[in-house]
């Protein structure tokens, strides 16, 4: 595969992960039903308390309450499997692979055929790292892949971000479906008219110009989105329509999740 | 390079939000002033471009190909503040929306690539470039180090922040609880990958792109060629009245911090590794050495090279308490606004010997 087939593959892969995080959005099951605020203030509670434990088993257990919601919102297991475990345990386990071998302490064990010693506190140090890059991984998608993105960056209000960057996340994100269109159409355009095999430096070249294609219409595109914005009215000033409401419901799945937070901090400790 | 969340330990990745937080609010202060109402097209559209950038698949020479992180491009086309904020909601999206660097993490992903690179890019570019016409490739091989300089250096924070964990983060048994491994294995591992390819990567990216701005849309390319031979107006990074008032947190910051220095002397001990040589012969400054590195008695004399090198050079205010002062918490306000004057002194000076210092607006900087 060449290196035009592959930016393709990236740029149609990140679309997909996207439409289908906006599929998964419109199920019905646990998270989705959720007031947006609640869910992000409860999914940040468990990460950052999953960053904080100094137990392995708490860890595994906040594992758990990632998989039993998503199970409860109806997002497939295989999905997170390949979406994330699979993926996070590839690059996080290679990263952590020789920390047993290298980690000072107790020795337990030696490697067959080898003969490296295998330390407690290499195996443990190895552990913290994939479980809890693992939780974390999982805890994030799951607050994307039950969300409309819309609803994930206006619930980011209630962490006190400006109405600005709010304003401009939406629109960044709006654009970045935008021009991975048009940057998947010039690749494809580049594609059909290649008959021959370029030269490393040729290649490198196209691109090069390609990215500063994009580059130029990026900015073109920013002269006229502004100068939309202007013709209806635009004069500085953001606001942002807030329609999310708190049920009992939501009460009561925040005191869950501030329970469990409460809970992992204690026996983390 | 985007650390997942897992990796480093929330008191590390608290410090780096605390760290980043300045940069955010001084660019967004700076911005706003110039661009006015065109600063959230231009920055969102410009975002959704530094997102695009990072899955390009670059061919590299040898066969290989990698992927780059757009600093140089986007530093040396909307400048270092500009740049910053649109790389940091780049990151903001790809954590969020994409899984690509943790959510814990952010702010340390964002301190390493967004603002630590685009500063050191830009520094990079201006110095290489100079006032060399837009045209010249001497912009373009400038622009390329930029990026060369930027995604290394951007790399090197992240190694340090990696290999600090575990020194500083183990668990009741001495596991470390974050990143496993330290400086030593940290730096080599995260910089090999950074100095060849990944470095490679985005040098290949910055000068391509600037080559070919160059002879598409050279007025892209003049915010930050101040002093290239073409007309125009005053630009951004020029420290006009307004950019002055907009480095205000900066310099509140450093004030903050500087009147808190006599904090160090709660710190009780002294720091792993900063040892005189007389300590190794002191009962007491041994005993602290073995009880810092684990039981490790410390040999019985001060080591040959140490012993030697140690009376090199006799700084002016030995353990930051200058001879004059008796109180220990004056001497440290001293000696931290002494070695402040002397960096701001050192940067006014090259500031000043730095030519061109107005430079030119852009068609999209204009309001």
């Amino acid at each position: 595969m060449n290196f035009v087939e592959r930016t393709l593959s990236n740029l149609v892969g990140a679309m997909e992960r996207a439409f289908q995080a906006e599929e998964l959005a419109k199920r019905d099951g646990l998270l989705q039903r959720l007031d947006p605020r609640t869910k992000l203030v409860g999914i940040l509670a468990l990460v950052i308390v999953a960053a904080l434990a100094h137990r392995l088993w708490v860890i595994g257990g906040l594992f758990g309450v990632a998989v039993w919601l998503a199970v409860w919102s109806r997002v497939s297991l295989a999905t997170l499997a390949k979406r994330v475990w699979m993926p996070v345990f590839l690059f996080t386990g290679v990263i952590a692979l020789p920390a047993p071998f290298i980690t000072p302490g107790h020795e337990v064990g030696r490697l067959p055929g080898l003969g490296w010693a295998v330390t407690e506190q290499g195996l443990r140090s190895a552990g913290y790292l994939v479980a809890r890059v693992e939780t974390a991984a999982t805890l994030s998608v799951l607050l994307i892949l039950c969300t409309p993105w819309n609803h994930v960056l206006k619930a980011l209000r209630v962490l006190r971000l400006p109405v600005l960057f709010v304003v401009i996340l939406g629109m960044t994100y709006r654009y970045i479906l935008l021009l991975l269109q048009s940057a998947r159409d010039m690749f494809e355009s580049r594609r059909s008219r290649m008959v021959g095999r370029l030269e490393g430096p040729e290649r490198r070249r196209v691109a090069a110009s390609s990215a500063g294609v994009l580059l130029s219409k990026s900015l073109q595109l920013s002269s006229d989105v502004y100068s939309a914005m202007l013709s209806r009215g635009f004069r500085g000033e953001v606001y942002l329509l807030d329609e999310f409401r708190t049920t009992a419901w939501d009460w009561l799945m925040l005191a869950v999740f501030g329970a469990l937070a409460s809970a992992a901090w204690y026996f983390g400790r | 390079m985007h650390i997942p969340d897992g990796y480093l330990s929330p008191a590390t990745c608290a410090a780096l939000y605390a760290g980043a937080a300045p940069f955010w609010y001084t660019a967004l202060r700076r911005l706003q002033r110039w661009l006015n109402t065109r600063l959230i097209p231009l920055l969102s559209v410009f975002a959704a471009f530094s997102f695009l950038v990072m899955m390009f698949n670059l061919p590299l020479p040898g066969g290989t190909t990698g992927h780059a992180l757009g600093v140089g491009v986007a530093t040396v086309v909307l400048g270092p503040w500009a740049s910053l904020l649109a790389l940091s909601i780049a990151l903001l999206i790809q954590a969020l929306f994409f899984g690509d660097g943790g959510i814990t993490t952010l702010g340390a992903n964002c301190f390493n690539m967004a603002i630590v690179g685009s500063l050191v890019a830009y520094v990079v570019y201006r110095l290489l470039a100079g006032q060399a016409a837009i045209t010249s490739s001497r912009r373009v091989v400038g622009a390329a180090l930029a990026g060369y300089a930027a995604i290394n250096a951007s790399a090197l924070c992240a190694a340090v922040e990696l290999g600090i964990q575990p020194l500083l983060f183990r668990d009741a048994s001495g596991a470390p609880l974050y990143a496993p491994y330290p400086l030593r294995i940290a730096l080599p591992a995260m910089m090999i990958g950074h100095l060849t390819f990944a470095g490679v990567a985005e040098l290949v990216l910055t000068g391509g792109v600037v080559a070919y701005l160059q002879r598409a849309n050279p007025s892209l390319l003049e915010l930050t060629a101040p002093a290239a031979p073409r007309g125009g107006a005053p630009d951004s990074a020029a420290l006009s009245p307004d950019a002055r008032r907009g480095l205000r947190p900066l310099w509140m910051a450093l004030g903050l911090l500087l009147a808190l220095t006599p904090l160090g002397i709660l710190a009780g001990g002294a720091a792993w590794g900063e040892w005189a040589a007389r300590d190794f012969s002191q009962a007491a400054a041994r005993e602290r050495m073995a009880a810092a590195s684990r039981n490790m008695a410390p040999p019985l004399q001060a080591p040959r090279g140490l012993a030697r090198l140690y009376s090199l050079w006799t700084a002016p205010f030995p353990g930051y308490a200058p001879s004059f002062v008796r109180q220990p918490a004056l001497g440290y306000l001293l000696s931290a606004m002494f070695g402040c004057g002397v960096i701001i002194l050192v940067f006014m000076l090259v500031g000043a010997a730095w030519p061109g210092r107005k430079i030119r607006g852009s068609p999209f900087y204009k309001t």
